[in-house]
């Protein structure tokens, strides 16, 4: 029982790491692209994430509640011990975050330039900073209590810079990979290559600094190391190097689609090999069964993980499959005017609600208000379900009432200030 | 490592900066409750819009709701942000908190956590498809937009009522034991009122903000159509929640009599336990024995007084004093604006005329924000000085870390970015040609 929120968090972490990494990653190319062909990249980039980014970024909310929940007091540990990247990445997300709503504001090129540059920095200083969290904990930095690892060197050291660099470039190879193939399906083919070519020197960087990484980690965090050089880890270290080139591979032969599959495997088995090489221990002489919260908790967090799986699942699929099949493309087919017209003619122009359904819902709402204004327990309850359903109806009834003088024009002359 | 050794590397610690820590808590809510009010509140006028555009086949609803659905989705990317703030904010500033009842209370982040994710899904489908998906199914993905926003605060304002109204776990050297967390969060009888309420100040923040704007066009001259759908739609929404809002107030300040009688006592400055305790108004009027009856609806009731407790065991009683008659101010004076466009509307068949009642209701927008921040502080700074109510204090939840006096003005600096953004976001949406929102010829998803 006691393992299972930890597995979940992993996943969660993983899949955080392969969708708002991407998303990072999306934001560092903004941030390189320049010029006339820039902008093509960048609107394509802003276009292609713009649908999916909340739902990515849900992720790491994810994380973070399945662990405070389930591991309150590591969770605890952690966030006081590594308070200044946490706190650095959080600004990041607030940066990243605002400038996709500034973009919904931006209208010529030049804004839309500017905006990116301010914001997109914080695309590779959000991943860089939660890098050096992992790398923060996967060393063994963090003691068990508040604030009682170093604030400095818990995450300025070897093992927390190499994740940390490493994240940034998985997140623009995982970026550009993703990108390339929005672009193909598209039919920008150039705007397609240019992400393949970045995809291809991020992979290569990545690849080179996933190399280097037990070099770090047998004189930085010996422990680790040790996981991941015997038995399980060995076998997830090897598998993401495997899906690693294979995902090059891919994208180097334009199987983009493929690429992104062996990309997310890659790191799912990484982090899957952090948990191996780590277990049973979640921070030095804390293991998971002592941090694990009691069974009751974590069985209510498993039922209600299940239902809103049972939700979210259909829910994310819809969205993917209108994102993918490319519903939402500037060029797709559109139902548009006829449908819309045909929702307009079947509707009655003097659909209005009359004056005897609103003071009959006014009523209503009155009853509920005394109801609840006089009473308590069971009945109060009464009261409040009458007040607010009679509410809900009387907006509804309100709003709809017809209006004296109509105008004939629907909208105003256009007049600014 | 044994269970209480793990419980005593959390006991307390030396903060010099538990106020700032405070403070900067605060500020982050500051900024993100105004947007949750728009994330409960406008995709149901969205939808009612669109519904309406169905209905009527008024070409002027679909304009309103496109338009509308925009900027939803602009403050919904704001709110994300902001939301996210908070949830890195309650570990990195209340590790002791967290660690000591996040098996207690964190089954509520977690289903807030799907309910969020259902609702960026059907934003980002809602503000995408129009034109894109057939009618009906568009109106159709707005609703669990809807629903999972009502949900979302639900859970949330669940483990705020657990933290005000503890229950669902026993105290054992430390440690919270027996923990029920189905019955903490939602077997609490302060969930029902602070859940409805907020839910109604949600409407009345976003219609009377949206009345503040387009007030201001009506008040320069404009009564296009568009101008009249939007006023009409807002004005409604606040103005039917806003004297329902008196009531579920009342509620609120009978159960927190009943729970918590220092806070209430510190709304009013009671310092002795009194029957029949007058109300006071500033400047000096008092009207006896309102207190026991507004409290306890009776006017003879006897109403605990703060020196019923130790001074420490105090909140600062002039901040939530100071609050609550803002809170309740505010909401009268919204409510008696709400009754009077309620009779014209009902009554004569259109929307105010009197320059007076315009400029009243711009001013309502701004005004329901100050009341909505005025009733988050009475609660949370009533609360004080216990994080969990009677449990655990405030400064037992804060870290250990230094540096909170960097971070607050960093996060300041950024917020006050972030605001200056959303107004040039807002003015710039506005400010498109409304044509871009009625077209049914092809248009560039922009945002």
């Amino acid at each position: 029982m006691a393992e299972i929120p930890i597995i979940l968090i992993l996943v969660g972490l993983a899949a955080y790491t392969v969708l708002g990494g991407a998303d990072f990653g999306a934001g560092l190319w903004e941030l390189t692209a320049r010029g006339e062909r820039g902008s093509a990249l960048r609107d394509h980039t802003h276009r292609s994430m713009a649908p999916v980014w909340e739902a990515n970024h849900v992720w790491l909310i994810f994380v973070l509640v399945m662990a405070w929940t389930c591991y309150p007091e590591a969770f605890g540990s952690i966030v006081s011990t590594l308070t200044i990247p946490l706190f650095v990445a959080g600004v990041g997300i607030i940066l990243r975050g605002a400038g996709y709503a500034l973009r919904a504001g931006s209208s010529t090129p030049r804004e839309e330039g500017r905006i990116s540059l301010l914001f997109a920095f914080s695309s590779i200083l959000t991943p860089f900073a939660l890098g050096l969290v992992v790398g923060g904990i996967a060393s063994g930095r963090v003691p068990v209590g508040n604030a009682q690892g170093d604030e400095i060197t818990s995450w300025f050291n070897a093992t927390s810079l190499l994740i940390g660099v490493l994240a940034v470039a998985t997140a623009a190879y995982l970026a550009a990979v993703y990108l390339a193939a929005d672009a193909r399906r598209l039919g920008s083919d150039d705007v397609a290559e240019a992400f393949r070519t970045r995809a291809l020197v991020a992979g290569v960087v990545a690849g080179i600094l996933a190399a280097a990484g037990p070099f770090v980690l047998s004189s930085d965090a010996p422990d680790i190391y040790d996981g991941l050089t015997s038995g399980a880890g060995l076998v997830a270290l090897l598998a993401s190097g495997v899906a690693g080139v294979a995902a090059l591979a891919l994208v180097a032969t334009r199987r983009y689609g493929a690429a992104r599959v062996a990309a997310a495997a890659a790191v799912a088995a990484i982090v899957a090999g952090w948990g191996l090489a780590q277990q049973p221990e979640i921070l030095p002489g804390l293991t998971i069964d002592e941090a694990a919260a009691s069974d009751t908790t974590i069985t209510a967090v498993l039922i209600g993980f299940a239902a809103g799986l049972a939700i979210l699942v259909p829910s994310l699929v819809y969205l993917f499959r209108l994102v993918l099949s490319g519903r939402f493309d500037p060029a797709a087919p559109r139902p548009g005017p006829s449908l819309a017209d045909e929702a307009a003619a079947a509707a009655d122009p003097s659909a209005h609600s009359s004056l005897r359904t609103t003071l009959a819902t006014g009523a209503v709402t009155a009853i509920g208000a005394g109801v609840t204004f006089v009473s308590e327990g069971p009945l109060r309850s009464v009261g409040v379900a009458l007040m607010i359903g009679g509410a809900v109806a009387c907006f509804l009834a309100v709003a709809s009432l017809d209006e004296v003088e109509p105008s004939a024009l629907p909208f105003p002359t256009p007049e600014r200030d | 490592m044994p269970l209480d050794l793990i419980a005593s590397a959390f006991g307390p610690v030396q903060q010099e900066y538990l106020l700032e820590a405070r403070q900067m808590q605060a500020m982050s809510f500051v900024a993100h409750i105004p947007l949750v009010c728009f994330g409960v509140a406008f995709p149901a006028l969205v939808v009612f819009a669109e519904w309406r555009h169905h209905r009527t086949g008024n070409p002027v609803y679909r304009t309103l709701a496109r338009r509308w659905s925009k900027i939803m989705l602009a403050l919904f990317a704001v709110g994300v942000v902001s939301g996210t703030i908070l949830s890195f904010e309650l570990g990195l500033l209340w590790p002791g908190f967290m660690a000591a009842f996040g098996d207690v209370f964190g089954l509520g982040f977690t289903l807030e956590g799907f309910s969020f994710f259902i609702e960026a899904i059907f934003i980002a489908i809602y503000v995408y498809g129009w034109d894109r998906l057939p009618p009906r199914t568009h109106l159709l993905t707005g609703i669990p937009v809807i629903l999972s926003g009502i949900t979302g605060s639900f859970f949330v304002i669940a483990v705020n009522a657990w933290m005000n109204n503890p229950s669902g776990f026993r105290m054992e050297n430390g440690e919270a034991v027996d923990i029920d967390p189905w019955g903490a969060l939602f077997g609490n009888s302060y969930l029902a009122h602070e859940m409805v309420h907020m839910y109604l100040a949600a409407y009345i923040v976003a219609g009377f903000l949206l009345t503040s704007i387009y007030g201001w066009q009506w008040l320069k001259g404009n009564r296009s159509d568009y101008v009249r759908t939007a006023l009409t739609i807002s004005l409604t929404a606040a103005a039917i929640a806003a004297p329902v809002q008196l009531i579920v107030g009342d509620w609120a300040a009978r159960t927190v009599a009943q729970e918590q009688p220092i806070k209430l006592a510190s709304f009013e400055d009671l310092q002795e336990t009194t029957k029949g305790a007058p109300f006071d108004i500033p400047p000096g009027i008092e009207i006896p024995d309102m207190l026991s009856l507004l409290a306890f609806h009776d006017p003879n009731a006897t109403v605990t007084g703060l020196d019923s407790v130790p001074p420490d065991d105090r909140p600062p009683v002039g901040i939530v004093r100071a609050s609550f008659l803002t809170m309740v101010g505010i909401g009268s004076l919204l409510a008696a604006l709400a009754a009077v466009f309620l009779y014209v509307r009902v009554r004569r068949r259109r929307l105010p005329e009197s320059r007076w009642f315009w400029r009243a209701a711009i001013a309502a927008g701004p005004l329901s924000v100050v009341a909505l921040i005025a009733g988050w502080v009475t609660t949370e700074v009533g609360r004080q000085p216990w994080v969990v109510y009677g449990v655990m204090r405030t400064e037992d939840a804060v870290t250990g870390a230094g540096g909170i006096p960097v971070g607050y003005a960093t996060l300041a600096i950024v917020y006050a970015g972030v605001l200056a953004a959303v107004i040039w976001i807002l003015r710039r949406l506005a400010a498109r040609p409304l044509e871009e929102d009625a077209a049914t010829a092809p248009e560039e998803a922009h945002g």
